[in-house]
């Protein structure tokens, strides 16, 4: 056997060793239900902003504290907290991607995506409707 | 019917052109492909004219479609979905270009054209090789050609075409107005065009100068790896394997040119307009294009090992082979949709998955039949890739697609391992070829890590998985690439002192010990006095993170003194040195400014100190600035001192002043916002920042006021009270603490027999801080006239609504309103050293641009002899 090949041999073995190692420390897509289930366990949390409920955010108060409530497609809801001014397109979000830990009480919101309606088809229909807006006052 | 206002001309002519670049380039390629099968004669010299008038007429054809995009944007053509889509009238005309490669279908042609001038040059300069190169070439452009052809085939979508118009494209098809009778059922009117009045606009974040050139330069650098690929191909097919790599190595250089500062011109982009506060987030679209870069870099080290030594062919021919393979998966991962959930900024869903996938098959199995020798096998492997997509097609498994990829490498890998000589003697341990060989292993490998890191979604979708991206994502990456960084940093160091084949370790040692000592000194002064303690991540990294760092400047030193003690100073062949020192600085700009990053605007003290239920939270990194009220920024004082508004848009442009309180530099930085624009909803911002030689002072807007929200709909509440009550408000109370009555004020209008009374309010904050505050009532001969006071930071209004007769007394009207605070939240940066990022990127591209002329000079010198 070469040296290449043993040093080939133990570099390929590194990478894998890197790669599973990578995937043990993958996290999960939850739902509120199973993130509560997990307190203290970073997860992704899949959901969207709750239009009734209250979003708390005062930028002369504390600009990094958002506080709302997120709710998910079985209906479940939770408060999230979010150190951070509010990301665009929050609003008008059709889904937000919560990246963060359950702690208690409340959500412990890092990092907050944004889904917006603009991909593409659904782009379409909003700026139809704009359109629509915008002929109408004809 | 005819529609009113409709421009149909360059649509028409438009399609024409699709239509004709698509023959054209199948013409080309069938021409080509005679030509290298007939090899020579007159049929071959036929067969090739009629390649070049082909070829021609596909980049006349390319070029003709991007200038009729190009006119159709420009003239604000909105019947075209294209321009509505992706301009508006507002648009600066240098954004026009940026428009155009905003959409799948502009950067399509954005790639195809520059294949388009590189195919030119080829069949000016590739001499022999040009029909089989010129084959890969042109059938390439037909499979791009198809991406815009907007067709539909058995009820299959192939391509999407940029000409169509907006009332075919369904977009309209839901606003009633816009039909007859406003009824959905019946057609569009006729004078629809005249409520179209503005298009959808360039995203904003796209509205950047490095958008118009990074685009260009990138699609260039794409555009590029197919030349290397489409030499090796040739190689394989026409079983000239070695001698088809010298004229492959200068293309393979001038592609890792172009990638790479493509690349970095992205990450400009990103440093400058985007808000993730940095050039790199190791976004899934950075690292898609970056781990092609990688495997080139391995490809032409690989190369240069076979030129001297003869070993490293088999490698050399999978590392080109793989770098196209890759450009075309970062091409099916950033375009498909599949990232959705994982990247923020890939391309939209156009639902041409399908045909993205298919590009990826195609150049993995038709490469596997091209290189089969007997008809046998050639059978066998046709079969195998036919029967493995028609399961993938009709079986919708994602597994067996994925299957079918790998099996179509792998054919390709058998039959390179089975065709390309090899050397059965060894390497050397102390030869150059050794180690070289070592490194581009390494970056293989490091490619082929973060590769699969980015595949996740991939890999969810083909085992059916739900796996999502660790806590930390940028770590789970740097922890392993730091590692790289040293091996890498060390072996570019080292391995010029090296010669190939073999090398006497006292030779090696009488050169190698100055730069081994002049680094040593070095890289320990920067780490005595550069204070790079970047411990977020515990000591153990802090000690790579060093490590790293010395072996950087390693590179960077020992690269710089060869060039004088191995090339006696010889800027024409010091090209590979140049690179290197290039790449080390490149290596050292990325570790120290990334390490040593640090937030300025860490919400510390002040107004925003908060009390209650989220007392016990850590500081923030976001910090309120109220208009005309300085903050302690690090070494700043911070002040906002208005806005101005964009004169056609929704953009608006905050000047923040920076005041160091050591010494007496000075700013303004203007980042802008754009606010609620086209559909969107909060702000997008877009940084600012100051350029010093060591470092950069970078600041963006994160939050604003809601205007809606902050109507004065607040009113003055009475409160009588005597001197020495107090009164309550919110966030604290205040007392009233003298009453004093003047008879003269430096006030306009003010006269003898007037009286004012001055009423002296001491505000106590919860916050613990104190204001004195000073309304006013005037009394001009029996006419009150109330002048309050506000204290800002607490959103106080006060004034004296009426003082007692006998002055021991008044009334204070109270308001708290956040109407009369304007204020911008803002996160800001000071980044050291990103110069040396920069000026790494410049020189790795010169060195690597003087290593490609001189290539070229030795392929000139060789024919001619």
């Amino acid at each position: 056997m070469k040296k290449i090949h043993i040093i080939l041999l133990v570099l390929v073995a590194g990478a894998i060793a890197v790669l599973i190692s990578f995937l043990q420390t993958a996290t999960t897509y939850d739902t509120v239900d199973t993130a509560i289930s997990k307190p203290g366990k970073y997860v992704h949390l899949m959901a969207r902003l709750d239009k009734s409920q209250p979003v708390e955010y005062d930028a002369l108060k504390n600009p990094n504290y958002l506080e709302f409530t997120a709710v998910d497609t079985l209906g479940k809801s939770v408060r999230v907290i979010y150190h951070n001014p509010k990301p665009e397109n929050f609003e008008i979000s059709e889904r937000l991607v919560l990246k963060g830990k359950y702690m208690g009480d409340h959500f412990d919101c890092q990092s907050i995506q944004t889904k917006c309606p603009s991909k593409y088809k659904d782009d379409m229909s909003a700026a139809g409707k704009n359109i629509q807006a915008a002929s109408e006052q004809y | 019917m005819n529609y009113i206002g409709e421009h149909l001309l360059p649509g028409q002519i438009g399609h024409f052109l699709l239509i004709l670049s698509l023959v054209a380039s199948l013409v080309a390629t069938f021409a080509y492909f005679k030509a290298t099968v007939v090899r020579q004669g007159v049929d071959m010299a036929y067969w090739k004219k009629l390649g070049r008038a082909a070829f021609i007429i596909e980049v006349v054809s390319v070029a003709s479609i991007i200038a009729i995009l190009y006119y159709i944007n420009a003239n604000h053509l909105f019947e075209y979905k294209y321009a509505w889509q992706h301009s508006s009238r507002s648009l600066e005309p240098k954004y026009l270009l940026a428009s155009i490669w905003e959409g799948q279908e502009g950067s399509f042609l954005l790639w195809s054209i520059g294949h388009c001038v590189l195919g030119l040059v080829l069949i000016r300069t590739s001499k022999q090789w040009e029909a089989p190169v010129m084959t890969v070439v042109s059938f390439t452009q037909f499979l791009l050609a198809t991406m815009v052809i907007g067709i539909y085939i058995f009820g299959e979508k192939l391509g999407s075409n940029p000409f169509i118009l907006l009332r075919e494209s369904g977009v309209l098809d839901n606003a009633p107005a816009l039909h007859i009778n406003f009824d959905l059922n019946e057609p569009i009117r006729e004078d629809y065009l005249a409520s179209i009045k503005d298009g959808n606009d360039l995203n904003p974040l796209l509205q950047n100068y490095w958008m118009v050139i990074h685009p260009p330069v990138l699609f260039l650098g794409f555009a590029s790896t197919l030349i290397p690929f489409a030499y090796m191909i040739a190689g394989l097919w026409t079983k000239k394997f070695g001698e088809v790599l010298r004229p492959a190595l200068p293309w393979a250089l001038f592609s890792l040119a172009a990638l790479g500062v493509g690349i970095m011109m992205g990450a400009a982009w990103a440093y400058e307009s985007l808000t993730f506060g940095g050039y790199s987030a190791r976004d899934p679209v950075e690292n898609a294009s970056l781990v092609p870069w990688l495997i080139l870099v391995a490809g032409i080290h690989t190369l240069l090992i076979y030129k001297h030594s003869g070993h490293s062919l088999r490698s050399t021919y999978l590392f080109l082979f793989l770098t196209f393979i890759f450009i075309l998966y970062s091409t099916f991962l950033t375009r498909s949709g599949i990232l959705g959930e994982a990247s923020v900024h890939a391309f939209t869903d156009l639902g041409m998955n399908g045909q993205l996938y298919l590009l990826l098959y195609i150049f993995t199995w038709l490469p596997a039949f091209l290189v089969a020798t007997t008809s046998n096998q050639r059978t066998i492997t046709a079969a195998t890739g036919i029967v493995m997509l028609a399961a993938s097609y009709f079986l919708d498994i994602p597994a067996i697609a994925f299957l079918t990829i790998l099996a179509g490498l792998g054919f390709v890998i058998f039959q390179m391992q089975k065709q390309i000589p090899g050397v059965a003697k060894e390497e050397s341990g102390n030869s150059r070829e050794f180690w070289m060989f070592i490194g581009s292993l390494v970056f293989f490998l490091s490619a082929i890590v973060i590769i699969s890191k980015t595949s996740l979604p991939v890999i969810n979708k083909v085992f059916g998985l739900e796996m999502a991206a660790p806590e930390d994502e940028e770590m789970a990456y740097n922890q392993i690439q730091i590692f790289v960084a040293i091996i890498i940093g060390l072996l570019t160091a080292v391995t010029q002192y090296l010669k190939y084949k073999n090398t006497t370790s006292k030779a090696f040692w009488k050169k190698i010990w100055i730069p081994t000592v002049v680094s040593a000194v070095l890289a320990t002064l920067i780490l005595v006095f550069g204070n790079v303690n970047y411990d977020k991540h515990g000591p153990g990294y802090l000690g790579a993170i060093w490590l790293a760092i010395l072996c950087a400047i390693y590179a960077v030193v020992a690269n710089a003194a060869y060039i004088w003690l191995g090339l006696k100073g010889s800027l024409k062949l010091s090209g590979g040195s140049i690179s290197h020192v290039g790449f080390g600085l490149v290596l050292l700009g990325v570790l120290i400014s990334s390490s040593k990053k640090e937030i300025l605007s860490l919400n510390t003290s002040g107004i925003a100190i908060d009390f209650g239920s989220e007392s016990n939270e850590k500081t923030g990194e976001n910090l309120t600035l109220v208009k005309g009220m300085p903050m302690k920024m690090g070494k700043y004082d911070v002040t906002y001192i208005g806005d101005s508004a964009h004169p056609r848009k929704q953009q608006w442009y905050y000047s923040i002043h920076f005041k160091s309180r050591i010494d007496d530099e000075e700013f303004t930085l203007r980042p802008n916002a754009f606010v609620n624009y086209k559909g969107n909803e909060g702000l997008m911002a877009n940084p600012d920042s100051r350029h010093y030689w060591d470092h950069d002072v970078f600041t963006y807007i994160s939050a604003l006021p809601n205007p809606e929200k902050n109507k004065d709909t607040a009113s003055f509440k009475s409160n009588p009270v005597k001197i020495g009550d107090s009164i309550y408000y919110s966030k604290g109370y205040m007392i009233l603490e003298r009453l004093a009555t003047r008879d003269s004020m430096p006030f306009k209008g003010f006269q003898p027999g007037d009286k004012a009374t001055v009423a002296g309010i001491k505000v106590y904050s919860f916050n613990k801080t104190s204001y004195t505050s000073e309304p006013l009532l005037i009394n001009q001969r029996g006419n009150l006239l109330a002048l309050p006071d506000t204290v800002m930071s607490e959103s106080l209004i006060l004034r004296i609504n009426k003082v007692d007769d006998d002055g021991t007394g008044a009334d204070i009207g109270v308001k708290e309103s956040s109407a009369i605070l304007e204020y911008v939240t803002l996160k800001a940066y000071k980044f050291p050293f990103i110069n040396i990022l920069w000026l790494g990127i410049i020189i790795t591209a010169v060195g690597i641009l003087i290593s490609m002329v001189r290539r070229i000079q030795l392929n000139r010198l060789k024919a001619e002899r």
